[in-house]
């Protein structure tokens, strides 16, 4: 142990305390707001108190709103999961033609959020389609605008997994469909687990795409009501806005803890093209 | 990697798209103009929504569990009365007012949307332009049914302004506000200035704000300035001073340009904000207005101008947001006076500004009549008075005014003396941009920069939204 | 695409990359598999960027009477955006934020977490993972709650751990804090992206670069650069795309004060929402697909000189 090694494992640690601290921080309102009784802007010890969370469970909608909110977001995050995986499964696997455009393509496309400025086209799409006021409509055009990432993203997942599984299973005589159930799916699950917790949390946050295409306050999904927790003035509500952020934030948190439990979070094959 | 470089440029997507979209902008087609309008009146089972910027346990609370919880079971019975079975939705959304009205607009652009519509009453001009709304008459029909309503007796002339778009009346108006100055006494007594001060000039406001600055940890004026109080900063302070030299924002049509008017207006911020009489700081934060109030309670600011819901809701003893327990002895008001007697409008020595929300019938309701008659009902003097739940606060109606308001002489004030003298915003579909382009000049002039460089670049604004020189004045 | 430059074990390198159907899936279930996803890719988000390249060279309004009946005004929008010093204004800041939060911030500050990570003990890794991926999936709305308050003027825990009670940190640093704001929101994909990435640089190079005595600078750019040269570009596209369009900024700022914060998502909203004006949105937010694509084909460049 000579006196660099310590100095540097010093450092080391210091900088593993600075950036934790960094991204600890300012989650700690999330953490000490919902229990005060005088809830502010400012971090600090709480005056505890369960006060705030008896009025927002009281709220005439934010319980409904998480059901809503569910919905939405477990079609969305299933069905991204599943048409990006087949769509990446055959790009990666087979030469289509036109193949190489179309990912560069979806590569540009998974940068278009479906801003302001395309509001106008898809309400009167959806307006047409009979899909205003439909919490499946909302999934449907969320879906769309996910898709291109998930499909550049999890091709290079597929493109990972090495082929010789598949060949070998062919070897032995399995059928297509069985090579893709019980060889490809099981060894592509984890990419599969980390796109589905990335849509869903891309979902779980859109604000402007349930507002309006949905008219009932009682379909509406929590990041919509979120919105809504002001008084006459204009000025946010603090007595529920703490304690609705902290529910809202779960079901996202508790998704992640499971997928990464059960799979492990992380980029299998790496994206490098 | 070298596969990618072998690509093709990104396949020319569909000209042909484009031309499936030509056309598909705009209300093109021509069959909903004239519909009948007494379709479905004999329908016996009707059903109707309303449409507001509220929600219950959000925004505007109060306003959607009155219209859920009193307003609709009443009417439902009324109507059980006479025989009709009504079902009354309220859709409420509570959300920005900027994203309410993008999704109105889509909506009834489609010709959908809820029957009856709560807007604000600087929408109405726009909406009608667009053909979004039409005046009542034609909705219902029948011209004399709609004038003949007893309710508008009791709604002043310049209140119905709110509702109006060149002399139409396309929806009723709901309650409406006004303007003043209020002002802290006890400063005001430190600095040896009067308790029933009121000033006769922009002259005699500068006056006391040098009188308040001698006290230490005291910002004398508070005009609301800059983009980050948005429309506050347009309708608290530009407008108010603006009509205080005689000018309006838009005269027949024409948009006020670069005129000594506006130069007059932003001299006044630079008197106020160049020479310490008001915080800079405050006008830039994104949560200024709040801040200010919460000083104002504090007893820092001397001076503030703002509406009735100052003092509603604001410095309201006990359930404000900035609350002063001696609200009633502490804070004074006064009128808004012109920046010389009698160079106001119309030649007046006091101005002010008002706003408020109307209520329209959407054209393509399936039930227009039962719709007009809901309107009625949501207007009627003992609905009226049922919605404010004890409140005392300004209504569309004459009788419910008198009624309500006669135990706060505040609001009293400001319905039998500022409402005769105010003025409202024209409802043009350019007027945000306009707004904007006066919090804009507001902000160079508050930020440091010269009256005469920030009115060349409001004229420059002014153009680019009013959409040409032509339609700018700048007499 | 790992087959590219390392070649699967045991097998003969092969030109092209991984195409090759060994399940047997065939061209026709292939695009099968496909369609699906490009009918909705298609239907959601072409169709409707097609729609708002057609309504950016209008004059459509959200409401008054450009709303009924729009004109075609050819290019007014585009050389109106040229002309525009807010636009201007726009680009010059969503410039600053993808350079300083995504180029250099996620970038750097998730290569160091992976790099660090990799020998750091189980519990500590773990640990500092979670939270920087907590930050990542943290819904967007609470996300601005929890930064309005650490910046808050008066309150603000920022202030109280620096001492600096009523600095308005949003008002007078904007940028910065946006900056600083989504280097801490993104930093988890960079993150992850690296590691796995790292996982691909032969061990006995790290160790022969220690046996002779490389520092740690030398040893990152000598081994472990040329390995994951592909992943950085890749990632540096990747999250300079979605930074700048991330629209995020406005729930801090609204693009205030004075729109000293107001990028060109934020921008096109503004335009949009508050003053009502589709055709001039539209007509920005297809340049900001342009600004996009030449981001994209420098990216192809850089990448067609490596190889």
């Amino acid at each position: 142990m000579t006196p660099a090694y310590v100095v540097r494992r010093i450092g080391f640690y210091v900088l593993i305390c600075a950036i934790t601290l960094f991204f600890a921080i300012p989650m700690l309102w999330i953490a000490s707001a919902p229990f005060d009784s005088s809830p502010g802007l400012g971090v600090r010890w709480p005056d505890w108190t369960l006060d705030n969370v008896r009025k927002t469970l009281s709220h005439p909608y934010a319980l409904h709103s998480m059901v809503n909110s569910l919905i939405i977001c477990v079609t969305t995050a299933a069905a991204v999961t599943a048409f990006a995986a087949l769509a990446s499964y055959a790009l990666s696997r087979v030469r289509l033609p036109g193949r190489d455009a179309l990912l560069y393509g979806l590569l540009l496309l998974s940068s278009v959020v479906t801003g302001t400025a395309a509001m106008v086209p898809i309400f009167v799409m959806m307006f047409q389609l009979g899909l205003i006021d439909s919490r499946f409509g909302v999934a449907l055009v969320m879906t769309g605008g996910l898709l291109p990432a998930a499909i550049f993203i999890l091709k290079d997942f597929v493109d990972a997994v090495p082929k010789s599984y598949e060949e070998s299973a062919r070897v032995f005589g399995a059928s297509t469909g069985q090579i893709l159930r019980d060889v490809v799916l099981p060894v592509a699950r984890p990419g599969l687990a980390t796109i589905m917790v990335w849509a869903f949390v891309n979902s779980w946050g859109n604000f402007l795409v349930p507002f309006l295409l949905i008219r009932s306050i009682e379909l509406q999904p929590g990041a919509v009501l979120l919105q809504t927790f002001t008084d006459e003035g204009g000025s946010a509500n603090l007595t529920v806005i703490p304690v609705f952020s902290l529910l809202f934030s779960i079901p996202v948190v508790v998704l992640y803890l499971l997928v990464n439990s059960r799979y492990g979070f992380r980029f299998h094959g790496g994206i490098k093209s | 990697m070298r596969r990618i470089s072998r690509l093709t440029p990104p396949a020319l997507l569909g000209a042909a798209a484009l031309v499936l979209l030509t056309g598909c902008l705009g209300s093109s087609d021509s069959g909903s103009g004239d519909q009948d309008a007494n379709r479905n009146a004999e329908a016996t089972k009707v059903e109707l929504t309303i449409g507001a910027n509220s929600v219950k346990g959000g925004k505007n609370s109060a306003g959607a569990t009155f219209t859920q919880d009193v307003l609709i079971p009443k009417f439902v019975e009324a109507q059980k009365a006479k025989g009709v079975d009504v079902t009354v939705k309220f859709q409420g959304d509570g959300s920005d007012d900027e994203v309410y009205k993008q999704k109105l607009s889509l909506d009834l652009s489609n010709k959908s949307g809820p029957d009856l519509i709560n807007i604000d009453g600087i929408w109405v001009g726009e909406f009608a332009q667009a053909g979004y709304i039409k005046p009542l008459t034609d909705t219902v029909g029948d011209a004399a049914k709609v004038d003949e309503w007893d309710g508008w007796k009791q709604i002043p002339e310049s209140v119905q302004q709110l509702g109006m778009f060149e002399g139409r009346r396309y929806g009723v108006p709901g309650g409406t506000d006004g303007r003043v100055i209020y002002f802290n006494k006890k400063l005001f007594q430190q600095a040896g200035l009067p308790a029933d001060w009121q000033p006769k000039s922009w002259a005699d406001i500068i006056a006391a704000g040098q009188a308040l600055k001698k006290l230490p940890g005291v910002t004398p004026i508070q005009l609301n300035g800059g983009t980050a109080m948005g429309e506050a900063t347009t309708m608290q302070g530009v407008l108010p001073m603006l009509v205080g030299t005689g000018a309006t924002i838009n005269t027949d049509g024409k948009w006020l340009g670069n005129s000594a008017q506006i130069r007059e207006v932003l001299d006044f911020y630079k008197q106020i904000y160049g020479s310490g009489l008001g915080d800079p700081v405050l006008q830039r934060e994104a949560k200024g207005r709040d801040k200010s109030f919460a000083e104002f309670a504090a007893n820092k600011i001397g001076i503030l101008f703002e509406g009735d819901y100052f003092w509603r809701s604001v410095v309201e003893p006990k359930e404000g947001v900035a609350k002063m327990a001696d609200r009633d002895t502490a804070v004074g008001y006064a009128l808004i006076p012109a920046s010389k007697p009698g160079a106001g409008v119309k030649g007046q020595d006091f101005v002010s500004m008002s706003g408020g929300g109307a209520t329209a019938i959407n054209p393509n309701t399936k039930f227009p009549q039962q719709a007009w008659e809901l309107l009625q009902f949501m207007n009627s003097a003992e609905m009226v008075e049922a919605g404010l739940d004890g409140a005392a606060k300004i209504t569309q109606r004459t009788d419910v005014n008198a009624k309500v308001l006669a135990g706060d002489p505040m609001l009293n004030f400001v319905a039998t003396k500022v409402l005769p003298i105010t003025q409202y915003r024209p409802g043009l579909a350019e007027y945000p941009r306009i707004s904007a382009a006066l919090q804009q000049a507001t902000a160079d002039v508050v930020g440091g920069k010269s009256v005469d460089d920030a009115g060349k670049a409001y004229e420059t604004a002014v153009e680019a939204a009013a959409g040409g020189k032509d339609k700018v004045t700048t007499n | 695409m790992s087959a590219t430059t390392e070649p699967v074990p045991g097998r003969p390198a092969r030109v092209r990359g991984p195409a090759q159907d060994v399940a047997g899936l065939g061209i026709g279930r292939a695009f099968g598999f496909v369609a699906p996803a490009l009918l909705l890719i298609g239907a959601f988000l072409v169709f409707p960027a097609l729609w708002t390249i057609y309504i950016g060279i209008t004059n459509y309004r959200l409401t008054g009477v450009e709303a009924v009946s729009p004109s075609i005004v050819g290019l007014s929008n585009y050389t109106r955006a040229l002309n525009d010093a807010l636009f201007h204004n726009a680009l010059w800041l969503t410039l600053l934020f993808v350079l300083g939060s995504a180029i250099i911030g996620q970038n750097f500050l998730g290569f160091a977490l992976a790099w660090t990570m990799r020998r750091a003990r189980p519990v500590v890794r773990r640990t500092v993972e979670a939270l920087v991926l907590l930050a990542w999936i943290l819904p967007s709305t609470v996300v601005a709650y929890l930064w309005i308050a650490f910046f808050d003027r008066d309150t603000g825990t920022l202030n109280s751990i620096l001492g600096t009670q009523g600095t308005a940190w949003l008002i007078e640093y904007p940028m910065a804090c946006l900056i600083i704001f989504n280097t801490w929101r993104g930093t988890a994909f960079s993150m992850m992206l690296y590691s796995s990435a790292l996982q691909a640089v032969p061990p006995s190079q790290l160790e022969s670069a220690r046996m002779v005595g490389a520092s740690g600078w030398q040893t990152l750019r000598d081994v472990v650069f040329p390995h994951i040269r592909g992943h950085v570009l890749t990632n540096t596209l990747l999250i300079s795309l979605w930074t700048a369009n991330d629209f995020s900024p406005f729930l801090l700022t609204k693009g205030g004060p004075n729109h000293e914060s107001e990028t060109v998502p934020v921008y096109i909203y503004n335009v949009a929402l508050q003053g009502g004006e589709l055709g001039y949105s539209s007509a920005i937010s297809f340049l900001l697909l342009i600004a996009n694509l030449l981001v994209a084909l420098l990216y192809l460049r850089l990448l067609r000189r490596r190889s």
